[in-house]
């Protein structure tokens, strides 16, 4: 029988130099989220500082990169909530108000500061990976105390899905003849916007505020059943997370091929 | 039966991964298998455990680098020729073979003010509905195998942070207390300055690796990280404090210090 | 007090030392330290680890919230009725009063059980039970029971940090710390010598403990790793029973073992584990190695009327019982134990020494994952047995011991002055059989009280001193004797005596027991004694399971002579107890506790004693008919009380 000497207790750690005995492809999965990030990331720049195909005025398409369209330059019928009297110079995105406020709702949403802190910043790659920095603050420090505010990006990322909404509905008005149509445009517009509406909704900060934060649900019924069902909605907002950047990506797309010419419009009604 | 490969650490945190070929039999569990290295090769092989029913917690292990309990863990997840490693939890100091000193997690679990009701209520005198505590039970779930605190990169890539960290098992804790309709304290400003919220980057690999499927990121901590924003990220709260209208905090707990002469 | 380190021994000084950090022991630990009692929690494993998180149904407690028709004293009549009237009436009274008192402290302390739709504490049904009586959290009732527990030593902790400055002025816990022998005062010829310490070891680096304490609450729990199947957890190797025999205690009712009759046998990895009856109750079956469904040809004659004789009879019953008769896999517990193991001894078992029990054949997949859904997870996650698609294996698995220290209802306090114990290492509240759920609240209910009972007898008159010279020279001694198998080194393996002595219980005092074959196990028994005289480990004292493990049998070995020698002494059956050649039950036996004792080389010897008279005022919550099958002809109360008695009750 063999038996192993033990030297003194209360020593370290297990002195494992590798930084993970893993033997699964654990890289993987930061990978993909980087990919499909990069790619969101990239399409989205270049789309937003292009300044053009942005509109189809026959059917009242105005992509969500470009709405509410603010800049001096919009066409006068996609302004649906007014313009501002400047003229944008190139490379301001005509969308001024609502990208910066939809832009800090997502990096600071509790799911995507998930998937960049693991394949971005790699803190940690994988569990049980060793991560590459020295130190380590997490949200401790004043720019990373940012990601406390989650919750006023969500009610004004509330209200630009709002205006989405609105944009998706008055298209329905638009058809070739004018009056009520339906195109292809418009069904994408509206898987969209209700894509936007479940990732909104879905949001953490969102259950909080409307029924997470009480103590007590039993003298709380109303609220009780808003938390039930947005938790509902919550225990899949990584899943909406991604669908909503795909739909947002196809909707933008769809519009800007059809606004520059590309293709045509799928009429279905009118 | 069928001859497995089995590398094991062995030794304190000094030691080194030794290689043992032993019987595994249909159905049994890793930690069958260490039991029968015990009674057949290395009778002094260090494993805590005690239920094998994955209901107490106590055989927390990391089996081919990934935070398991060795109760729940089956042989028939491995391919018949792959090497079976297991070591002991990185993130605790090592006692011996696959035995880790958890102290720093009872340490926590004493910092924590306790569960404190209404002074005014007796015994009997709580009405709580099954809505009311069903989300706290879900954390109370919790068998206490500190895989999570294990596999927090928090503590296990920077040992300098355990000192300000209590790890998702205790920030659960907190957040539980917080959410007890008969709680009266406030501990939402220490959960941050003294337990170390402000650490936790979401990035759920507690959640991830909890035998109990406790979804600890979502129901508990990011809950808590909302709570502390309601107290300390707010702006109505933050002008009530400068104009003198204070929320209540509870401080932390005094000198909690471990006395111990353990060994 | 800061602990004196001598070169080989810690020693501590303590009023009270807990042995055991389950239910039972970490309330009286409380009880003893709200008393202001400086208080040591000694426990095997890590702090919050104790076999009562394996306990799933619930504490039973008559609060009434789901029936406001309960009270405690028809709980004292259900016990009465499950221990089949051995009980220690005084226990069972105890327990039954102050359970609700119990259940709702822990509330108060922050458990969080499942509620009704008034928002008060939510009671289930269990066998047994006339009303629902178990409060519960969903199956997980003891890990609630311990979380609370653990939290609340911690609360008590930050008190004594803020009033004394150190969390562990007046209450600790020495996880990972066995206790291997009670350190007495010489005897006065009269009785046993007091208590005046205990002596141990860490398992984490093997350094040795002497605590000085004039007195010792005993909470260890049962002796389940005696036998090969059980539910129980490694720590049962009945440390406390015999630490109270070797101290000078006596043990009753150890000849009551309660044996679950579905624990799986197959696969190894859940060996013992428990099926729960609704498996059965849900339309499960039991078949031998043939496929026959076995059950039929058990039927007892007193029950005949009651059971169905044909398949078909029986399936009926599930949907439509107004109109058939039970299926026979509905027995009690110890009829269907019984014929599980006469399948098995007669060669028609499973493949692995079980039987089948078999659900898959008999429901669809998905509604047994709908009404059985803690099984189902239960088998998918530890065995990789799919219960939807195929037969579980199952057989007897050894639960719980209903005997143990004999002690005093009120105080808890044994032969031994100074000596307490409480839980599953007491004897006599639950007599010859458990019910379920009764467990749970006797842990709390006695916890409480040996807590309290040896604050009472610290507080009393007599010598409470300490004399240090008594506990060096036994701490010395007892050290030397733990060494003795890590220095041998050529000498029998710890784990070949443990399964050997497994196989020998299980097989020859298991759940049908026969004299002869009991005789043969007393033989064998001491055989084992023998050779573990010579049990060697190898290795060093750090963290060495070989090592501990050859501290613990002969635990189990001197345990086990108990349970036999009453086993054998005691010729009828009756709840945990089941003689092949003695089937009946008595009244004459009812009347009668055999008290065991063990001498200074573990040889054990029985005495008899009276069990004490249901008093006036509660026998009359039972009928006249009733008494008459338990007592006999003069022990029963005049015919017109019980009978006024019965007749109120009904109204």
């Amino acid at each position: 029988m063999a038996s192993t000497d033990s030297t003194q207790t209360g020593g370290g750690r297990a002195h494992i130099p590798r930084r993970t005995l893993r033997t699964d492809r654990w890289w993987v999965g930061p990978l993909l989220t980087t990919l499909g990030l990069a790619t969101f990331v990239v399409y989205a720049t270049l789309r937003v500082f292009q300044q053009d195909h942005y509109w189809v005025p026959e059917y009242h398409y105005l992509t969500p990169f470009y709405s509410p369209c603010v800049a001096q330059q919009c066409a006068p019928e996609a302004a649906l909530f007014g313009r501002l009297p400047v003229e944008f110079p190139p490379l301001v995105p005509y969308a001024l108000v609502s990208l910066p406020i939809l832009l800090l709702f997502r990096l600071t949403c509790y799911y995507y500061r998930k998937a960049y802190y693991r394949s971005i910043w790699l803190s940690p790659p994988a569990c049980a990976v060793r991560e590459p920095h020295r130190a380590y603050t997490g949200e401790t420090r004043p720019l990373m105390r940012l990601q406390n505010g989650h919750r006023y990006f969500f009610y004004a990322a509330a209200l630009i899905s709002l205006v989405n909404t609105w944009d998706m509905l008055i298209a329905f008005f638009h058809g070739t003849g004018g009056g009520f149509g339906v195109g292809l445009g418009n069904i994408i517009m509206l898987v969209n916007v209700v894509m936007l509406w479940t990732y909104t909704l879905s949001c953490h900060s969102c259950r909080h505020v409307f029924g997470g934060r009480l103590r007590s649900f039993g003298t709380h019924p109303v609220r009780y059943w808003m938390w039930s069902r947005i938790s509902t909605l919550n225990n899949r907002h990584m899943l909406y997370a991604w669908l909503s950047l795909a739909t947002l990506m196809i909707t933008d797309a769809y519009i800007a091929l059809i606004a520059s010419g590309t293709i045509e419009d799928l009429r279905i009604l009118n | 039966m069928s001859e497995r490969v089995f590398r094991v650490w062995r030794g304190s945190g000094e030691g080194e991964l030794a290689e043992y070929r032993v019987e595994a039999n249909e159905g049994e569990v890793v930690l069958d298998v260490l039991h029968r290295l015990q009674a057949t090769q290395t009778p002094d092989l260090a494993v805590r455990w005690n239920c094998k029913a994955g209901k107490c917690g106590s055989c927390s292990v990391e089996i081919n680098g990934r935070p398991k309990l060795s109760c729940m863990t089956r042989m028939s997840v491995f391919d018949e020729d792959e090497t079976v490693t297991v070591t002991p939890m990185r993130t605790f100091p090592v006692i011996r073979d696959l035995v880790c000193d958890v102290s720093y997690n009872y340490q926590k679990a004493r910092e924590i003010p306790s569960f404190t009701p209404d002074p005014e209520k007796s015994p009997g005198d709580f009405r709580m509905w099954q809505e009311d505590v069903q989300r706290q039970q879900e954390f109370r779930k919790c068998i206490e195998c500190f895989l999570c605190n294990n596999v927090c990169h928090v503590i296990r890539d920077h040992e300098e942070n355990k000192e300000h960290f209590s790890g998702p098992r205790y920030l659960m804790r907190v957040a539980e207390l917080e959410m007890h309709p008969e709680d009266t304290a406030d501990r939402r400003l220490i959960a941050q300055d003294e337990f170390g919220l402000g650490y936790c980057n979401i990035t759920k690999c507690c959640t991830d690796v909890c035998p109990e499927n406790i979804h600890i990121t979502d129901n508990a901590l990011i809950p808590l990280k909302e709570r502390v924003a309601d107290r300390k990220y707010d702006p109505l709260v933050w002008l009530g404090s400068k104009i003198g209208v204070r929320p209540k905090d509870t401080p932390p707990v005094p000198n909690v210090g471990s006395h111990s002469d353990r060994t | 007090m800061p602990p004196t380190a001598e070169p080989e021994i810690t020693r501590y000084t303590y009023d009270v030392v807990v042995i055991g950090a389950g239910g039972a022991g970490l309330r009286a630990a409380i009880a003893a330290r709200e008393q202001g009692k400086r208080t040591a929690v000694i426990s095997k494993s890590l702090f919050g680890k104790a076999h009562t998180v394996m306990a799933e149904g619930g504490a039973a407690a008559a609060l009434g919230n789901a029936n406001a028709e309960d009270e405690w004293r028809v709980h004292f009549r259900d016990t009465m009725r499950g221990g089949k009237f051995l009980n220690d009436p005084r226990m069972v009274e105890l327990h039954a009063r102050e359970a609700p008192e119990r259940i709702l402290e822990l509330e108060y302390w922050g458990a969080l059980f499942d509620r009704t739709p008034e928002g008060k504490i939510s009671q289930r049904n269990f066998g047994g039970h006339e009303y629902p009586r178990l409060a519960h959290v969903g199956d997980r009732t003891g890990l609630e029971m311990i979380r609370t527990l653990q939290q609340r030593v911690v609360a008590l902790q930050q008190a004594d940090a803020a009033e004394l400055g150190d969390p562990e002025a007046r209450i600790r816990v020495f996880a990972e710390t066995a206790v291997t022998r009670l350190i007495t005062e010489d005897g006065d010829g009269e009785g046993p010598g007091r208590i005046v310490g205990a002596f141990g070891y860490r398992r984490v680096d093997g350094g040795f403990v002497a605590f000085e304490a004039p007195a010792v609450i005993l909470a260890t729990g049962g002796i389940g790793k005696a036998f090969r199947t059980t539910s129980n957890s490694w720590e049962y190797t009945g440390d406390g029973h015999a630490l109270a025999l070797r101290a000078g205690a006596s043990l009753i009712n150890m000849e009551f073992v309660q044996f679950h009759p579905t624990g799986m046998v197959w696969p190894p990895s859940v060996k013992g584990i428990l099926v729960t009856e609704s498996v059965r109750g849900d339309g499960g079956v039991l078949r031998d190695s043939g496929g026959r469904r076995f059950m039929f040809d058990y039927v007892p004659d007193v029950f005949r009327s009651q059971y169905a004789e044909s398949e078909e009879e029986a399936d009926g019953w599930y949907d439509d019982p107004a109109n058939h008769r039970r299926p026979p896999e509905l027995l009690p517990r110890d009829e269907v134990a019984r014929a599980i193991n006469t399948e098995v001894k007669e060669g028609r078992g499973s493949p692995h020494g079980g039987v089948f029990l078999d659900v898959s054949s008999r429901l669809p997949a998905e509604e047994i994952r709908r009404r059985l859904p803690s099984m189902h997870h239960q088998f998918k996650e530890l065995a990789d047995v799919d219960i939807t698609a195929e037969p579980m294996e199952v057989g007897p698995t050894c639960h719980y011991v209903m005997g143990g220290v004999r002690v005093d209802a009120d105080t808890a306090a044994s032969d031994v002055p100074g000596l307490f114990a409480a839980g599953e290492v007491a004897g006599g509240m639950h007599g010859s059989n458990r019910l379920g759920g009764n467990s749970l609240s006797d842990l709390l209910v006695f916890g409480r009280r040996a807590g309290v009972g040896a604050t009472a007898y610290l507080d009393g008159p007599g010598d409470r001193a300490v004399p240090r010279q008594t506990v060096d020279r036994v701490a010395r001694e007892e050290a030397s004797r733990a060494l003795e198998s890590l220095g041998r080194s050529d000498g029998e393996n710890p784990y070949t005596l443990h399964t050997e002595l497994q196989e020998t219980m299980n097989d020859l005092v298991g759940i049908i027991r026969r004299g002869p074959e009991m005789e043969r196990a007393l033989e064998r028994l001491d055989e084992l004694g023998e050779r573990a005289r010579t049990l060697s480990a190898p290795g060093d004292r750090v963290y060495n399971p070989g090592w501990h493990l050859a501290l613990a049998v002969p635990n189990m070995i001197l345990v086990s002579r108990a349970v036999t020698a009453a086993a054998l002494e005691r010729t009828e059956s009756r709840g945990g107890h089941t003689r092949d050649d003695f089937p009946d039950m008595s009244p004459e036996w009812r009347r009668v506790n055999l008290a065991v004792r063990a001498d200074a080389s573990d040889r054990v010897a029985l005495a008899r004693r009276p069990v004490a008279d249901i008093p006036a005022e509660l026998i009359t919550v039972f009928g006249r008919e009733e008494l008459a099958k338990y007592l006999t002809k003069e022990e029963l109360p005049d015919a017109g009380a019980a009978d006024d008695a019965a007749e109120e009750d009904q109204s």
